[in-house]
């Protein structure tokens, strides 16, 4: 047994690499199955998406009241107290929104989703279906891992409402910067492309933390110990791979 | 109950599930080195053996979910092995199995969990669904629990969920892992009375993994015994309580004396004692 | 399965707050994108035209000492003059502008953006519905400040001496305070960047 962890980290790590992309692929053709079953598809929405609405609207409004006090303090140095607007805007739209919220997905979904697989693996759940002659993956990977997908662009888009709204209280409520100058400054600043990059970025975040959770929960040790471990990991992957694929994303739409 | 009307004739060719000469290991252990077994169709067939043996990876190279690395594992007459993806699905469709916790599905009640094969695989109306699944409900004796979820189930009643949902689409093989493990004795006796109706009333072949001797000696037609990897054992339980092996009858009887010893291998006591004195 | 409705109902209601949060993000907030009327909104519109509007932008307020009295409306070009069509919104409560108010195109601190200010006239008819504000004074471009600053000093700086001598009533008050009410005067102004 010595032999196995002598073979060292490196080769794991890129094993590790190639088992996630074979499960990615097996997932992405079960998808076309479990969407056959929309009962299921709409159960994970509900999952992901709906029980991480409060947490999702409580930071967005306090991010955008950041916001608002961050920039009147900035902008108030250069004299620039009338491009709050557009600050906030911008910063919600492109990073914060998508960020911020696949973060905390990947806190409370991502969790979820991994801990609801895992559990399933120790309790032989999955094997259960297995014998019955049903695809686990059709029936438990795929449709949360879609679930997870559709949820995190619809709670983006909140998140940054929610967040503008945090920085209109704030800024025009508290502070006093004028309202149509708030508004129209934002809507002069914003182009198409920046509300589109913010969605890709929904998208690609979503994709990644479900697929992580997803993978982690169906490949973890069938252990109470297991489980918990994988949780752990799916939050750490799943952050850090958000946070490398904004640098990329936001370098291409630049 | 003696079993003596099929005659146990070595050429009988009615062997629903036929492993012969199968070797199967992981990470370097070899678990089956060189396994034999026939399994009778109508009989219950029982898998004794210490923990550890593979009685469990028995049942998955059985299903499909794993396949040896040499021999034949035959099913229904055909090697699984050589069996495309859903073939091996067409044929898991004609066997049920019994996990040692039950393995319900956690987020839906007795009724789906034990709907969930025949909603999966057939169009049935759900009017004829109702009636299949309290029938089959109605026959472990848990028809009035069709609305509980699995967690307000004891562990021996989620057995018994976990049985109707694996006759409910009348398979021809059903098989057992562990099934009396962590019984209080009047579910232990629920459940034998149970798999014994199962293989007489319904003629369904039984493979019974376990091993609690007394238990299995009341209700197998066949009993195999594993260690080592490979069968040291077969006949009826009687044959088997007297036999002359002293594997055989350490395992049968519990007894100390016997091949498998109390002591984990160990350097001198005395010499390990004395010598942790000396700094 | 038990608690379909609910779960299937909560399900839908967050897809629509979410949907509906995307449908705002693209539509309300990009330049290009469409813009939602609010219905009508008390009070009465009027009409200015500007030579340059610099930064002014839709949604912009209107005011009048310092006060908020409206909103820019709209903005469009006037094919025949060529000059900046400005619409302005005026709260109900505002109902007694003099007719000869002049609007001017002022900005807020040194980066801010732009705004309408109403300085009031003496007449006693007063603007309503429809009426059209004729003296107006069009933003202040930098670059043609800096350039008048400089002609000015290059010829001899007659009206720009820094000893202040009280050289009589018909200097043109230019390099006073910068509020030149310049009818429709300007040299040709540059768009500004």
């Amino acid at each position: 047994m010595s032999n196995g962890v002598r073979r060292g980290l490196p080769l794991e790590g890129v094993r590790k690499f190639g088992v996630t992309g074979i499960f990615l692929a097996r997932l992405l053709l079960a998808c076309g199955r479990a969407l056959a079953r929309p009962r299921l598809v709409i159960a994970q929405i509900y999952n992901a998406g709906a029980r991480s609405l409060i947490i999702i609207m409580l930071s967005g409004l306090f991010t955008g009241m950041v916001l608002g006090l961050l920039g009147q303090d900035v902008l108030q140095r250069f004299g620039a107290e009338t491009a709050l607007g557009q600050m906030a805007a911008l910063a919600l739209l492109k990073e914060l929104g998508p960020v911020l919220t696949a973060l905390l997905f990947a806190g409370r979904a991502g969790t979820a989703l991994t801990s609801e697989i895992g559990l399933m693996k120790a309790t032989d759940q999955l094997t259960a279906m297995e014998v019955m002659a049903v695809d686990p993956m059709s029936y438990v990977a795929a449709p949360r891992f879609l679930g997870g997908l559709i949820a995190m662009p619809l709670l983006v888009a909140i998140f940054d409402v929610i967040g503008l709204l945090g920085a209109h209280l704030i800024g025009v409520g508290l502070l006093g910067v004028d309202r149509g100058t708030f508004w129209s400054q934002m809507q002069s600043a914003v182009g198409m492309r920046d509300v589109t990059e913010g969605i890709v970025k929904s998208v690609v975040f979503g994709a990644v933390a479900s697929l992580i959770a997803v993978n982690e929960g169906y490949q973890c040790e069938p252990t109470a110990e297991g489980v918990g471990l994988a949780t752990t990991r799916t939050v750490v992957a799943a952050s850090v791979l958000t946070l490398l694929f904004d640098y990329v994303l936001t370098a291409v739409f630049l | 109950m003696l079993q003596d009307a099929p005659s146990a004739s070595a050429d009988d060719a009615d062997a629903v599930v036929e492993v012969r000469d199968a070797h199967y290991g992981i990470d370097g252990r070899e678990i089956f080195s060189g396994l034999n077994i026939r399994v009778r169709r109508g009989l219950i067939t029982a898998v004794m053996g210490p923990s550890g043996t593979g009685k469990t990876t028995l049942l998955r190279l059985i299903t499909g979910q794993l396949f040896a690395s040499s021999g034949q594992v035959l099913v229904f007459g055909r090697d699984i092995a050589s069996l495309s993806g859903s073939e091996i699905y067409a044929a898991r469709k004609r066997m049920g199995m019994l996990f040692q916790n039950g393995a319900l599905l956690t987020d839906i009640d007795v009724f789906d969990n034990v709907a969930f094969p025949v909603r999966e695989h057939t169009d049935l109306p759900e009017s004829v669904i109702r009636k299949l699944v309290l029938t089959k409900l109605e026959a472990v004796g848990l028809r009035g629990a069709a609305g509980l979820m699995p967690a307000e189930l004891s562990g021996g009643m989620a057995r018994r969920v976990a049985l109707a949902r694996a006759i409910v689409m009348d398979p021809e093989v059903l098989l057992y892992d562990e099934p009396f493990v962590g019984l209080d004795p009047i579910s232990l006796g629920m459940i034998l009375r149970l798999i014994k109706h199962m293989n007489q009333a319904l003629g369904i072949t039984s493979i019974v993994v376990s091993h609690d001797v007394q238990e299995l000696a009341t209700i197998a037609d066949q009993s195999y015994l594993l260690s080592g990897g490979t069968v040291v054992a077969s006949g009826t339980p009687q044959e088997l309580a007297r036999s002359d092996s002293e594997t055989v009858h350490q395992f049968m009887t519990g007894s100390a004396e016997g091949p498998v010893k109390f002591h984990y291998p160990a350097p001198d006591y005395a010499g390990q004692l004395l010598g942790a004195d000396e700094g | 399965m038990r608690a379909t409705r609910s779960l299937e109902i909560g399900t839908g209601l967050f897809v629509i707050l979410g949907l509906a949060a995307l449908v705002f993000l693209t539509t309300q907030l990009p330049s290009s994108g469409l813009k939602l009327s609010l219905g009508a909104v008390p009070g009465y519109d009027v009409t200015a035209e500007f030579d340059n509007i610099g930064d002014l932008k839709v949604g912009a307020p209107v005011r009048m000492a310092g006060v908020r009295i409206g909103d820019v409306t709209g903005i469009g070009l006037d094919s025949q003059s060529f000059r900046a069509d400005v619409h302005l919104h005026i709260y109900p409560q505002f109902s007694q502008i003099p007719q000869d108010s002049y609007a001017s195109i002022e900005t807020e601190g040194l980066l801010g953006g732009q705004y309408v200010g109403i300085s009031p006239g003496g007449l006693d008819t007063y603007l309503k519905n429809g009426s059209q504000i004729l003296q107006t004074q069009s933003a202040i471009v930098l670059e043609n400040l800096i350039n008048k600053f400089f002609a000015n000093f290059s010829s001899g700086g007659s009206g720009n001496s820094g000893s202040g001598s009280g050289n009589g009533s018909n200097n043109s008050s230019s390099g006073g305070n910068g509020k030149t009410p310049n009818q429709g005067q300007n040299p040709p102004q540059e768009p500004h960047p």
